[in-house]
């Protein structure tokens, strides 16, 4: 890279921040009210505002730090709360697998920070923006970091104020997420095998979600789209 | 440190683990078989199927509306208006006196 390159770089860096910022607003928006929902539960089920925030700020990832304090108010042995966080997590393999593919641009210590803000919203946007052009790791770390201060912060304030959450039914906040991930599913329609992959996913996620319950859904759900389009798609290409 | 401390940072861990332990796998083949390719291609449809599908069937009609005129927006409109016009329908449909 030429000197001259790296002087136009500096604003390219800093529009590619702002624009990943500005493309997570969609989900910042819906999620504040689940970090102060986690907070509160949180202090309501036993742990300090302390314990609480070191929770969001180490683990970050929501429906697994529910399911967690779900656990600590039963008396688990320790070993098996740390297994069914992994549990509920695992979904995020299959995030780290495909979305790695478009990182190869990336430093190595710059994978190793962004793995770790991988969240369901982050994946599907990172992938929305590879559809469109290169996923630079500054867009990614400013949708990263926004949705990050905006969860650890909800938590901070749920914790410690508890019961703020507004009447987040007439606002439709219960729902908004779902009509943002179902836009998502939409943008993705152009890929081979999308039909039968999401006809395949969503009548085995919501078997699933009646019969083992939440959130196992989601894992049984994507793992069975996948395996579809595995097998539907040749073994062997023609030309190799 | 107390020993819910401890567990939040195995908890930590093993989230992290799940974060990066696809790419660690991934990058350590050299080609990857058309199938796998094409299972990851698949990726974000089934996941983001999964959380759409079942959250739909505990809605009622005012969440149904929404999502059907989401699809319909869809077709023709960028997803931003998409998003914009489920939103819409179901804010206002809730806050309707019906």
């Amino acid at each position: 890279m030429t000197a001259a390159d790296r002087t136009q770089d500096r604003p390219g860096r800093l529009a590619d921040f702002v624009d990943g910022m500005r493309r997570s607003i969609p989900v910042v928006l819906p999620s504040l009210p689940f970090g102060l929902l986690f907070g509160t539960v949180g202090v309501q089920n036993g742990l300090s505002v302390a314990e609480a925030t070191w929770m969001s700020v180490i683990v970050f990832a929501g429906a697994s730090q529910l399911v967690g304090i779900e656990l600590f108010g039963q008396k688990i042995a320790p070993w098996l709360i740390v297994l069914s966080i992994f549990a509920v997590n695992f979904r995020h393999i299959l995030y780290s697998a495909a979305l790695g593919r478009q990182m190869k641009r990336w430093s190595c210590l710059q994978r190793v920070v962004g793995f770790f803000f991988l969240t369901d919203a982050q994946y599907a946007d990172g992938e929305r923006k590879a559809l469109e052009g290169p996923l630079t790791f500054p867009w990614y770390m400013g949708y990263a970091l926004f949705l990050y201060a905006n969860w650890v912060g909800g938590t901070v304030v749920g914790a410690a104020f508890g019961n703020l959450i507004p009447d987040s039914h007439a606002l439709g906040l219960d729902f908004l997420l779902v009509i943002y991930f179902l836009c998502m599913v939409m943008g993705f329609r152009k890929r081979p095998l999308w039909l039968p992959v999401v006809g395949a996913s969503a009548v085995s996620s919501t078997v699933a979600y009646y019969l083992i319950g939440s959130p196992w859904h989601v894992s049984v759900g994507a793992v069975v789209g996948v395996a579809l389009a595995a097998l539907l798609t040749p073994g062997r290409r023609a030309a190799r | 440190m107390s020993t819910t401390m401890w567990i939040i940072l195995g908890g930590a861990l093993v989230t992290y683990l799940t974060r990066i332990g696809g790419y660690l796998v991934l990058s350590r083949f050299q080609r990857i078989h058309p199938r796998v390719e094409a299972g990851l291609d698949a990726v974000p449809a089934a996941v983001l199927t999964t959380l759409v599908a079942p959250a739909a069937t505990t809605g009622g009609p005012i969440e149904w509306i929404a999502l059907a005129v989401a699809i319909a927006v869809a077709w023709r409109g960028s997803l931003v208006a998409m998003f914009l016009a489920g939103a819409a329908v179901l804010i206002v449909l809730r806050n309707l006196p019906l």
